[in-house]
């Protein structure tokens, strides 16, 4: 064993990027479930954003354009969701569903002239002397625009969702969408932005993994990430913070298992591998006195004659 | 009537056509686990199938179904292969071993070609290629190139195969550089690129400046390259388009000889039931283009390995050879057995760390 193989800075770095495109896709995925609605195409959504991403990083030459790009996937794809779900009425779980399968068989058709190609880099925020603190400074002050901007996101989640009148509307008709729908806020609509916002948010952490991340795209590299996004909604229950807390925990401890190995640390490798399931059942035990849980529409459909 | 008649005539002389016709042609069938662009596995089966169809033209009629799920459902497609006509059909993962041979039971004049299992029968052959070979070059270029000493090993599930591969490499890289230290990171995924760049990842930040890998992704190699000054190399399939650098050389699963000689016997008569395990030698393993990042007399010590593995001069596993506890394994000038090789669950002598069981 050598644990002075595992150097802290770099393993926080690593950690602080692998938990990015969870923190992503499940903040959009809790403004979804937030609006009553659940969605369970996110790992569709991210596939297709990590192919867009890729394709038109590639074909722009700009990283940024293809986070773009990716976004708009993600939101175009969401809204076959949305017409399913919300004009048609169809059964929301088995929409999600349907939308994973359908977002895993288009990207490979997308992606066919991408396989081997090098995408463009996204060049490290130059954060000046903020860098330059020890320790901190390297495992803070080194990072891409958009890791930066996922921490954005979850904070602004939470300040829209706890004071502003939108935040307000949002989580009234995820609550009760009858009583929403009485007091005359456009329900369909509500939850179609709210949607669509979630499915680009998926896009952009699925262009992280194929961008950043890994970098370079592979027919399903998205490879179950967005299933624990899903999770990780409820894990939080429902609370931006909590989310942010538990994506570095699964991030983290994913990190931790492969750095202890290449340590030579003599744990049998399952028991690392299933920490962060441990670790999920534990804390959802422990979450579970908190009753708040569950937005109390979530799942159900909204018709306006119901 | 009559016209229903003359239809039915025409549909009946139209299958008896094609059915004279099939009878000309030989029928080779191929059942693949992933799809035919994964860039590795699959793909390298398939180029073996488009060989098969360059050498013999119109003599023969390939097919193949893609992304086939282990279990009931590989089954399903070997039967429809057979019913339609296929004299030889190829399946092509560990998993479709039980499938092959109960499907090989109801049809016992068409011939299965079953890759890296161990169940034959009189119209099942097995068939498999002695990857270790092409490590043991690899561990050689890993052990001359390395100057932190530390090579990492991205490791897919501790099975003997992988094992093997990593006591090759080990052995070789050892040779050239008694300081050499292996760090070996287990995936337990064949496929999964974001687990393998993160993999890749934490060895290059421990201090690996090598990184071998037996997944199939091409992930560890951009993770290479944004690090900088680390060396890889391709695995199964050639991955040039990292070249030169980090990927400096690579293992390649060559299929296409083996698949056109079966095939031919096929179509002498002369097919019978065997045990394939080739490598260098037979041109199943191949070793993917040297780069000019490899120094000029690594490269040429290299390819001295490398012929002399071919030629069967010399033995990757040749004594003396202690395994890790100490014990002695392979005597002065004793060649490792088939048999102990497929069963290979130990590490070498010098390799830190334990198996996961």
């Amino acid at each position: 064993m050598d644990l002075s193989a595992i150097n802290p800075i770099l393993f926080v770095a690593g950690f602080l990027v692998a938990a990015t495109p969870l923190i992503f896709a499940a903040t959009g995925e809790l403004v979804v479930e937030k609006s009553g609605v659940l969605n369970l195409g996110v790992e569709g959504m991210m596939i297709i954003g990590a192919i867009c991403g890729f394709a038109g990083a590639v074909e722009t030459g700009s990283p940024l354009l293809g986070f773009a790009a990716a976004a708009l996937g993600g939101a175009l794809l969401s809204l076959l969701f949305a017409f399913l779900t919300q004009v048609t009425l169809a059964n929301q779980v088995a929409s999600g569903l349907a939308l994973t399968l359908f977002g895993l068989g288009l990207s490979s058709l997308l992606g066919q002239p991408y396989v081997g190609v090098t995408p463009p880099r996204l060049p490290d925020v130059d954060l000046g002397l903020l860098a330059d603190i020890p320790v901190v400074g390297p495992i803070l002050f080194t990072h891409d625009i958009i890791l930066y901007l996922g921490l954005v996101l979850v904070a602004a989640v939470w300040a829209v969702l706890k004071f502003t009148r939108a935040g307000l509307i949002l989580r009234a008709v995820g609550e009760s969408h009858d009583a929403a729908h009485a007091l005359g806020y456009p329900v369909k609509r509500i939850r179609t932005l709210a949607i669509v916002f979630g499915g680009a948010c998926a896009g952009i952490g699925g262009a992280y993994i194929s961008l950043i991340r890994v970098p370079q795209w592979t027919e399903g590299m998205t490879a179950g990430i967005g299933w624990i996004a899903l999770a990780l909604v409820v894990f939080a229950s429902w609370k931006p913070w909590r989310l942010l807390l538990g994506a570095y925990l699964f991030g983290g401890i994913d990190q931790l298992q492969l750095n202890l190995q290449g340590a030579g640390v003599a744990i049998p490798v399952e028991y690392l591998d299933m920490s962060p399931y441990v670790t999920t059942i534990v804390v959802l035990v422990i979450l579970s006195r908190d009753k708040s849980a569950a937005p109390a529409s979530l799942g159900r459909i909204f018709h306006a004659s119901s | 009537m009559k016209r229903r008649t003359l239809l039915a005539g025409a549909a009946l002389a139209l299958i008896l056509a094609t059915g004279a016709y099939a009878q000309d042609k030989t029928k080779v069938g191929f059942v693949f686990v992933g799809p035919v662009g994964d860039g590795g596995w699959t793909y390298e089966h398939n180029q073996g199938r488009l060989a098969v169809e360059e050498e013999f033209g119109d003599a023969v009629e390939t097919v193949f179904v893609e992304n086939v799920a282990e279990g009931p459902d590989s089954e399903r497609v070997m039967t429809q292969m057979a019913l339609d006509g296929a004299d030889l059909i190829f399946t092509t993962s560990f998993g479709y071993m039980d499938p092959t041979i109960n499907v090989a039971k109801k049809f016992p004049d068409v011939k299965f070609e079953h890759a890296t299992g161990y169940k034959r029968a009189d119209n099942v052959s097995t068939y498999s290629a002695r990857f270790y070979e092409g490590r043991a070059i690899q561990g050689h270029i890993a052990g001359s190139m390395t100057e932190s000493n530390i090579i990492g090993y991205i490791g897919s599930y501790p099975i003997p195969e992988v094992i093997r591969g990593i006591n090759s490499a080990y052995i070789h890289a050892k040779k050239v550089n008694p300081d050499v230290q292996f760090k070996i990171v287990w995936a337990y995924t064949w496929f999964d690129p974001a687990k393998e760049a993160d993999a890749a990842r934490t060895l290059i930040d421990q201090g690996a400046d090598v990184v071998l890998q037996h997944t199939d992704s091409t992930a560890p190699q951009a993770a290479a390259q944004e690090a900088g000054n680390v060396i890889t190399f391709g695995q199964a399939s050639d991955m040039a388009q990292y070249a030169p650098k980090p990927r400096v050389s690579s293992i390649i699963d060559d299929w296409a000889p083996y698949y056109i000689a079966r095939t031919k016997a096929v179509m002498d008569g002369t097919w019978e039931s065997t045990d394939t395990w080739d490598g260098i030698g037979a041109g199943m393993v191949a070793i993917g283009e040297i780069t000019d990042a490899v120094p000029a007399e690594v490269k040429e010590e290299a390819l001295a390995l490398k012929d002399s593995i071919a030629s069967g001069d010399y033995h990757p596993f040749t004594g003396p050879i202690n395994k890790q506890d100490g014990s002695v394994w392979l005597a002065e000038g004793e060649t490792a057995d088939d048999g102990t090789l497929a069963g290979m669950n130990f590490y070498v002598e010098g390799i830190e760390g334990d198996i996961p069981q």
